[in-house]
């Protein structure tokens, strides 16, 4: 009966090419506009680490001055400073936390004629490693011992490792960086949170920095903050000591709290330290401390562009105009053919059947606008990548995409075909047997 | 013209109407917005910078060597940049204009270590000649001078004595009153405004202060250093080529870390707007499209239906432009009540829109024009199908009768 009924839709498909074009391209527009919009902003809005994201707390605390917020309204700093991240590592009473900020060296290469790169890099504790799942090619993250020395160990990307040992087993090799001797301790395999969720501050879209190596040589070799850095008060003295010292924000501190009693012992933990600093005279704001995990920390950073919501918007606004032209045409389509609905209702076809029939051939449309749509969307994809710079791992189409795409097609112009389908089987024979 | 009847027959087939109503409602509130965020967008774009963008080129070092000396490369890298033929001057800067990342800070007008506001500014560090390498325009005051500009480790900054600003940030700090001579605080520390700029846009180009841009007398010396060169008008290209070759043979510690145009800055900050208006511009282009391609199969679909009733009018007297008439009509009647529908959708998606952005509200006059263009548009697409109705010979009445 099934392909019966589909030999009935190619038929009448057939018969009228121009409309069914118009039909089948009005749908395939459609859903292709709102497939590129949605996939930027499926992308945007992901969780990268949904396996643990509600156990990992970024964590905020108000150092702000006393006169203005951070952020109205009463927004503490989205970062920490550098002693309170340290204090807080040091503390150590999460199950595990990582303090990190980026930064970069120069790479230089032991062959004299091969230029000098700078190469960007993260400042972290090894915790990060294993916090954030990492996944390793070769060895793994340094030791806690190597944090503490403040060793020159070094774990490349994968990327990287190509561009410097050719994709080879690298650990135990070495690198200059900024004139000091480096060890390779590991080496990632491909790696690209999207969006970039442990540090929300400073290009979300962008890939991970190429090597990671142990913040507490942050002291010894001067390293520079290269992301963004928010200070209120003037510096207790003009030095890069002073700087450490200062009330400036530009370090990410995560805490991994796997338990409400632990999230709730965190907050605790924090309002007491806070207490003890107000003592030292710092702190001026009210106790004010936050823990966001990491689809609410994205939310609070507006990782999804505002464009992007607007486009999402727009292009099913978008879609339900295409949907409305194909339910026209078909409803004016399947009432044209009210004489041969009317005869084969008066030699006895049920009303059931013939809304099978006509609902065939709406779903015909519908798949076939649908996978149109799919490429065009597709194309679109591409289209968005050449016109957004770095933009390739935004615009991309993974499979819930391709599923949410097809399961759009395939509803609203399922939707569209009922209606008309419904519509056409309510017809009275006798009226339209009466002109034949 | 008689409406009754046709709106009566329309009424018979109401579905028909009003799928194509809902259709022009849905187009014309996504046309006005999509236009109104086009314009947004593109105005941002083309606005005047103030500098000479097409000329500017940007290049930033990195030391390498153990022996590197920040101020005597410093001044190294600048005397070699300015000596090359084709460049007009350079400057430090510790941030590149348009680039979407920099430096900012609040100023008062009085000294206070806490104030409760400030007017938000752009904070560009430069040298003496930073104006001439801009192409900026001074209206008032002077230029710093050599001696003027202060050589510091970057890490031991402190706030200069001096500061150049532009117009849009006097007018915002000192509201009617001339900004040269005048002192502004940064915390505690005062600047003396020396000189004032016309137009100078920042570094931001979607924050609602990147006029108001104010140049210090300092360059910050680490081990990244950063210069803009203007180069004579068309030898920007070239002038980059040689740049880059003499600095990176120049044996100053530094290397070549990277050298884009200032064009190519603006571009990359400015991609989400031109992909932004590239998007809109299509959306709009393709529902117009589909819009009248809609009116047109189901006008035409109305015409094939009717053709026994169009014979029958012919025959008894009714002209061909009666006929055509009676399309345009029908076909109007349905737009306007799209149209009607549409203006309360427009104002609708445009409140959604204003929360999302932080916009100002649609101007009135994208209503007007939207309902006139599918106007047009309706009578366009109806036109064809009309015309056919018209060719419809009045014998076709007696058949099948």
């Amino acid at each position: 009966m099934f392909l019966y009924n589909l030999r009935l839709a190619l038929l009448s498909l057939r018969r009228d090419p121009v409309l069914t074009a118009l039909m089948i391209g009005a749908v395939a527009i459609g859903i292709g506009m709102s497939t590129t919009t949605l996939a930027v902003y499926h992308t945007m809005s992901g969780n990268p680490i949904s396996w643990k994201g509600d156990q990992l707390y970024a964590v905020q605390m108000d150092n702000w001055g006393p006169s203005q917020p951070y952020n109205e309204p009463d927004e503490p700093p989205p970062q920490v400073t550098y002693r309170d991240g340290q204090a807080l590592m040091k503390a150590a009473k999460a199950k595990d936390q990582n303090l990190s900020f980026t930064t970069s060296f120069v790479l230089q290469s032991d062959k004299p004629d091969v230029k000098p790169d700078l190469v960007q890099a993260r400042a972290t504790y090894t915790s990060f490693f294993t916090m954030f799942d990492v996944p390793f090619e070769y060895g793994g993250g340094w030791s806690k011992q190597a944090d503490q020395d403040a060793q020159q160990v070094v774990v490349l990307s994968n990327a990287y490792n190509e561009k410097l040992f050719g994709g080879t087993n690298s650990v135990g090799k070495e690198v200059v960086l900024n004139n000091r001797r480096f060890q390779v301790v590991g080496v990632m395999k491909p790696w690209n949170p999207m969006p970039k969720f442990f540090d929300a501050q400073d290009d979300q879209f962008g890939e991970p920095e190429d090597l990671f190596v142990p913040l507490n040589l942050i002291g010894p070799m001067q390293l520079h903050n290269n992301g963004n850095n928010s200070c209120w008060g003037p510096p207790a003295n003009n030095s890069f000591q002073g700087h450490l010292d200062s009330e400036c924000v530009w370090l990410q501190f995560w805490a991994e709290l796997p338990t409400q009693a632990d999230r709730d012992d965190y907050h605790a933990f924090l309002d007491a330290y806070v207490q003890e600093q107000k003592k030292l005279g710092r702190f001026p704001r009210p106790v004010h401390n936050e823990l966001h995990d990491v689809p609410d920390w994205l939310a609070y950073n507006h990782v999804v562009s505002k464009d992007s919501e607007a486009l999402v918007g727009l292009s099913f606004m978008f879609l339900a105009v295409c949907m409305l032209n194909t339910i026209g045409l078909i409803l004016a389509k399947f009432l044209r053919r009210s004489g041969e609905i009317g005869l084969r209702r008066a030699v006895g076809a049920s009303k059931t059947a013939l809304f099978y029939q006509y609902l065939v051939e709406t779903s015909v449309i519908g798949i076939s606008g649908g996978i149109l749509g799919l490429v065009l969307g597709w194309a679109g994809l591409i289209g968005v990548r050449h016109l957004i710079e770095d933009s390739d791992h935004l615009a991309r189409l993974d499979w819930t995409m391709v599923g949410i795409s097809l399961l759009i097609a395939l509803v609203s112009s399922m939707l569209a075909g009922l209606y008309p389908a419904w519509r056409v089987v309510r017809i009275p024979p006798a009226i339209y047997l009466k002109v034949q | 013209m008689e409406i009754r009847p046709i709106l009566s027959a329309m009424l018979r087939n109401k579905t028909g109407a009003i799928l194509i109503a809902l259709q022009i409602a849905l187009t014309l509130a996504i046309v006005c917005n999509a236009m109104f965020i086009i314009h947004d967008r593109t105005s941002k774009m083309a606005r005047d910078t103030g500098m000479d963008v097409n000329d500017i080129f940007v290049m930033t070092m990195a030391a390498y060597k153990p022996d590197y000396n920040a101020d005597s490369a410093v001044h190294a890298n600048l005397d070699l940049l300015r000596s090359i033929p084709g460049v007009v001057d350079a400057t430090y800067s510790q941030s590149v204009p348009l680039s979407g990342g920099g430096w900012s800070d609040g100023a008062t007008t009085t000294p206070d270590e806490h104030p409760k506001s400030t007017v938000d500014m752009g904070v560009y560090h430069m040298d003496e000649h930073a104006l001439n390498t801009l192409g900026v325009k001074l209206i008032e005051g002077r230029d710093f001078t050599h001696e003027e500009i202060s050589y510091i480790d970057g890490d031991k900054y402190t706030t200069p004595k001096l500061a150049i600003v532009t117009k849009a940030f006097g007018e915002k700090l000192w509201p009617g009153q001339d900004a040269l001579g005048k002192t502004f605080y940064e915390g505690t520390s005062g600047l003396t405004v020396i000189g004032v700029v016309d137009t100078m846009e920042g570094t931001w180009s979607h924050w609602e202060g990147f006029e108001r841009t104010v140049i210090f007398p300092t360059v910050l010396e680490s081990e990244y250093m950063r210069y803009l060169v203007r180069a004579l008008p068309g030898q920007r290209d070239e002038v980059m080529k040689v740049a880059e070759q003499k600095l990176g043979a120049a044996h100053t510690g530094n290397f070549v870390r990277s050298i884009h145009s200032l064009e190519y800055y603006r571009k990359s900050e400015t991609s989400n707007d031109r992909a932004m208006t590239v998007m809109l511009s299509l959306v709009t282009a393709l529902i117009l499209a589909i819009t009248a391609l809609g009116i047109v199969g189901l006008a035409s679909f109305s015409v094939r239906q009717r053709t026994r009733q169009i014979g029958t009018r012919r025959a008894l007297g009714a002209r061909r432009i009666d006929i055509v008439r009676y399309f345009i009509t029908e076909n109007w009647l349905i737009t306007t009540m799209g149209v009607v529908l549409g203006s309360v959708m427009t104002v609708a998606l445009n409140f959604w829109l204003v929360q999302l952005y932080d916009l100002p509200h649609i101007a009135w006059y994208y209503i007007p024009v939207g309902i006139l263009c599918l106007w047009a548009l309706g009578l366009l697409a109806v036109l064809g199908p009309a015309l056919k109705a018209a060719a419809i010979p009045p014998a076709i009445a007696t058949r099948n009768v």
